[in-house]
């Protein structure tokens, strides 16, 4: 069976039990750093954001099934140009706003 | 292969077809990533525009988010389990897991609609500051994609009742789940740009 | 609850004439359509061919009537500004201030909107799905769906004329004087809705071409091979898909702000008004993308055919085709340069609008190498490309200027800019979608469109251009704000004669387009494109017939090199008639496209008048039109080979009685295909 096809390939449940395993983990650890403020404010906000990011990678690893080998490479090229997007234009939207706001305090 | 999956067996051109689908559907999936950084940024910029009003240290609920998250992780997972028993064709499993990640996934929205109608009771609605604007709005359009999902789950449901699990149908699940992982996955920047930095 | 929201027996124009007469001339024109197809009887052929039809080529020529009537609407604001202006000196005009603001701001939602997002639609999905080999688009049905949401909000537009007033905020609608404070009613509104209900078509257009273009193709049609109005289909494509997400976001959240009571751009309370204006130009910029790289691609085609001559240069053009989609992301803060930024910030967003205009440079280089040593043909498409050439390159050049804050700072916001960005729209976006129609007309319809009036045409436009814009760069220099109702300078007046005149002339033209139509349906018989390729073509839309047959092609071609038509015809094989046909499976026509189409126009007009009970009531509709089209598993239908056949039997027929080559009599003709160098 083809896997591109949106039909799907023999599935276990494995990718899925892994997946939540580490998504809890990753979720735990900001959230308990949190409620225990064991931190700095900095370095909380640090590894909320690190493991944000591993957590969505988790996600498209485990629940999205992404990787080189079997995902088309059209998706990924999407996927890698929304990044790209999304860094240009949330970047470039903060860049623009903080600049308004400490020059005009807008 | 076992026999059953014979049911799913298509043709190339059908084949095509279906990966026409999910590769459009990946696309659209792509511009609603866009529309939410673009709501993300709006709420990075107005977080600290609360007017006098009510902050997110006094208005969010750690509680209340792990709440949240659970609920929704937990129903990435038993939707997945769907597709595994979509690739089993065993359509009774199927139903089960669907109902199940419906059951969660509307107990999510149950959450946040009570979150919504207790700020909304205090006086801190979406009226009431450029910040809560940015908050109800993003968290909202979040939680309109979940109940578009949520009805998306239960007219699935009532295809594979009526229809079983063939070609189109199985397709479909499969785009249904495509979205529903998506949701999860803003959800994780949700909780982490949202409600984890202003209850720090 | 009120049963009509905030409708009244006040939302009428009564209050003015020119309002009633624009609502008169609306409503009659909508009545008297329906009395000619009433009158011949057509009402059967209108909605069982037409209205139900999700035939990529029926579908692209509805964009294309839709953005030919709103460009008919479109032009006469433009007309109503250039006389207003023409005598406002020193005294108040004809227009009063609150009508000569609904006109601007209409002007430029009109053109933008529903004349030149259409246009480029229409032209597109006529045409590249034969550019590529292919049957149709990815997604028949959803390309239904764009084309009815973006005529619901032309509609809404419309019956704003009727109903109510128009946004009086310009096409960009700033806030806050866009928000409920500063302008309740329902103008805005109205632009609001008719924006992001036809924009939700656009993004989903997007992704039907994306997908088409990436996965239809025929045999041996590898991305390089594909003509170059095809690889700008891409390019604006992703573009549709990736910017208007943005648009969607300041429109809804200035929905929300003027229906909920929300603060995102209100002035005080938290609202930050330049988030609405970054969140619009990131948007806005790609738009203008999105626009005029069609046009540089039917460019290119009409260069190569009119020149005889290979396209020079297909990969600089590529290349520079994507240099310009990524960077049209990189550059949205030059349309605010004023507003605030520090010079670390202008000066980036300066510098890589600098640099977007090497690509464009680069192409218009290939244009003119692939005219050096061809043999040209003078026909009117050429001519608009030619016109195009020229006139363009001083816009870019204004651009250029425009482009380096600190002129900027001088120039913003008066009629240089007006002057810049009609200097490239007018000759760059409108001409290339001009030319379009004009080379693509036989295609669609089966014969040619007149070119006598079409070369006048040209002529009116061209000359009407200049008059009616290059005033403007001076007026700009003499320090005249756009959007004026009135002025005091006498210094003005006549510049702004000049260019009601050069108006008046493009108006000309635009009779001329209109009398040609008339003149090509009434003369069709001499008029028909017998063989399907009346220009000697070079890309595969030309071998299918003229009009293509439903299915396109009954064979799927085999590509083998670049000017895929071309190198067929060189090589022989052009024309082949097959030993048998094989069934050809179709989508169903279906009213559920235009059903939800309908229910979004209502949905619009609804939420503009504050009607909740009907806007959920539409929604239910759309819901329920989506959950039954999504449980149709019935929804195609196999011709039988017999058919196809039959069809294509009678194509073949039809080719025996014409010339094999419509050009070869043409003086200038360059000689049939020679086989060249595939790649």
């Amino acid at each position: 069976m083809n896997v591109t096809s949106g039909i799907p390939v023999e599935r276990t449940a494995k990718p899925y039990l892994i997946g939540i395993v580490l998504a809890v983990t990753l979720t735990a650890i900001p959230f308990a750093l949190v409620a225990l403020g064991t931190f700095t404010r900095e370095t909380t906000l640090l590894v909320i954001v690190a493991a944000a990011v591993i957590q969505i990678l988790v996600h498209l690893r485990f629940f999205l099934h992404i990787d080189f080998a079997t995902t088309p490479r059209e998706n990924l090229i999407a996927l890698a140009f929304a990044c790209v997007l999304i860094f240009l234009m949330v970047g470039g939207s903060l860049w623009i706003m903080f600049d308004l706001y400490h020059r005009m305090m807008v | 292969m076992t026999a059953s999956n014979a049911a799913m067996t298509i043709s190339p051109q059908d084949a095509q077809k279906y990966e026409e689908k999910e590769f459009g559907f990946w696309l659209y999936l792509m511009s609603d990533a866009i529309i939410f950084a673009l709501l993300f940024a709006t709420y990075l910029v107005m977080v600290g525009n609360a007017a006098g009003g009510s902050t997110g240290k006094e208005l969010f609920s750690l509680e209340r988010a792990a709440g949240e998250t659970a609920l929704l992780l937990l129903s990435s997972t038993t939707f997945g389990l769907a597709a595994v028993a979509l690739s089993s064709a065993d359509r009774a499993k199927v139903l089960l897991w669907l109902a199940i990640t419906f059951a969660l996934g509307a107990g999510f929205i149950f959450l946040e609609i009570g979150e919504f109608r207790g700020m909304i009771d205090q006086g801190a609605g979406p009226d009431r500051s450029g910040f809560l604007s940015a908050f109800f709005t993003l968290v909202g359009t979040h939680g309109l994609h979940v109940s578009v999902g949520l009805s998306w789950i239960a007219v699935m449901i009532g295809q594979v009742l009526f229809k079983g699990l063939t070609v189109p149908v199985a397709s479909r699940l499969m785009r249904l789940g495509l979205f529903w992982h998506f949701l999860d996955i803003i959800w994780v920047v949700i909780f982490s740009v949202v409600y984890l930095p202003g209850l720090l | 609850m009120d049963f009509f929201g905030r409708l009244t027996i006040d939302s009428l124009p009564f209050y003015s004439a020119i309002a009633a007469s624009g609502a008169a001339i609306t409503v009659l024109g909508a009545l008297s359509v329906m009395a000619v197809i009433t009158y011949s009887g057509a009402w059967r052929l209108v909605l069982f061919d037409w209205v139900s039809s999700i035939d990529h080529k029926k579908i692209g020529i509805m964009y294309i009537m839709v953005a030919l009537v709103m460009l008919m609407r479109g032009f006469i604001d433009a007309a109503m500004m250039r006389s207003q202006q023409a005598i406002a000196y020193n005294n108040e005009g004809y227009l009063p201030p609150g009508h000569f603001d609904q006109v601007f701001s209409s002007h430029g939602t009109i053109m933008i909107f529903f004349m030149a997002m259409p246009f480029l639609s229409g032209l597109i999905n006529l045409i590249m799905p034969q550019q590529i080999g292919s049957r149709d688009v990815a997604f028949p049905f959803m390309n239904a769906i764009s084309l009815w949401l973006t005529t619901a909000g032309a509609g809404l537009v419309l019956i704003s004329l009727v109903i109510g007033k128009f946004s009086t905020a310009g096409w960009t609608g700033y806030p806050p004087y866009s928000g409920s404070e500063f302008t309740p009613g329902v103008g805005v509104d109205y632009w609001l809705w008719a924006v992001l209900i036809s924009g939700i078509g656009s993004t989903m257009t997007g992704i039907n071409f994306l997908v088409t273009i990436i996965k239809c193709r025929a045999p041996g049609m590898t991305m390089f091979r594909l003509p170059l109005f095809t690889w700008t289909v891409f390019v604006t494509a992703i573009l549709m898909i990736f910017a208007f997400p943005a648009l969607t976001v300041a429109c809804g959240t200035l929905v929300l702000d003027r229906t909920l009571g929300m603060h995102f751009f209100t002035n005080g309370m938290g609202g930050n008004m330049m988030n609405y204006i970054n969140l619009f130009w990131l948007w806005g910029h790609p738009e203008v993308y999105i626009l005029i790289l069609p046009a540089f691609g039917v460019f290119s085609e009409v260069v190569a055919v009119f020149s005889q001559k290979r396209l020079f240069g297909y990969i600089s053009l590529v290349l520079a085709t994507m240099a310009i989609g990524f960077l049209s992301f990189t550059v949205w803060l030059h349309h605010f340069f004023t507003m605030g930024s520090s010079a670390k910030v202008n000066s980036f967003f300066g510098t890589m609008t600098t640099i977007i205009a090497v690509p464009t440079g680069v192409k218009v280089f290939d244009w003119l190498f692939t005219m050096f040593r061809g043999r040209i043909i003078f026909k009117p498409p050429m001519l608009f490309t030619l016109g195009f050439l020229v006139t363009f390159t001083i816009g870019g050049l204004s651009g250029v200027l425009l482009a380096l804050p600190p002129v900027d700072y001088l120039m913003h916001n008066t009629t240089f800019l007006i002057a810049h960005f009609h200097n490239v729209i007018i000759p760059g976006v409108l001409f290339g979608y001009i030319a379009g129609y004009m080379f693509w007309f036989p295609k669609a319809f089966g014969f040619k469109l007149n070119e006598k009036w079409g070369t006048w045409s040209f002529w009116c436009w061209i000359i009407g251009f200049y008059l009616a814009f290059m005033p403007l760069y001076v007026l700009g220099f003499l320090g005249m704000p756009r959007r004026m109702e009135h002025y005091e300078i006498a210094a003005w007046q006549p510049h702004l004669i000049v260019a009601a005149l050069g108006a008046f002339i493009i108006f000309l033209g635009i009779v001329c387009m209109a009398v040609q139509l008339i003149v090509s349906i009434r003369d069709r018989k001499q008029l028909l494109d017998l063989t399907g390729d009346p220009w000697n073509g070079r890309s595969l839309e030309w071998a299918t017939s003229s009009p293509a047959a439903p299915y396109n092609f009954a064979v799927l071609p085999q590509v083998q090199g670049v000017d895929a038509w071309w190198d067929m015809k060189a090589r022989g094989v052009a024309y082949q008639r097959p030993d048998k046909y094989e069934d050809i499976t179709l989508p169903k026509n279906t009213f559920i496209a235009a059903v939800i189409g309908g229910a979004g126009f209502v949905f619009g007009f609804a939420m503009i008048w504050y009607v909740w009970w009907l806007a959920i009531l539409c929604l239910a509709v759309i819901f329920v039109s989506i959950v039954i089209r999504a449980s149709d598993d019935d929804s195609d239908y196999v011709m039988p080979a017999s058919e196809v056949k039959a069809i294509e039997d009678e194509r073949f027929a039809q080719l025996a009685k014409a010339p094999r080559n419509e050009m070869a009599d043409d003086p200038g003709y360059a000689g049939e295909p020679v086989a060249e160098a595939s790649s």
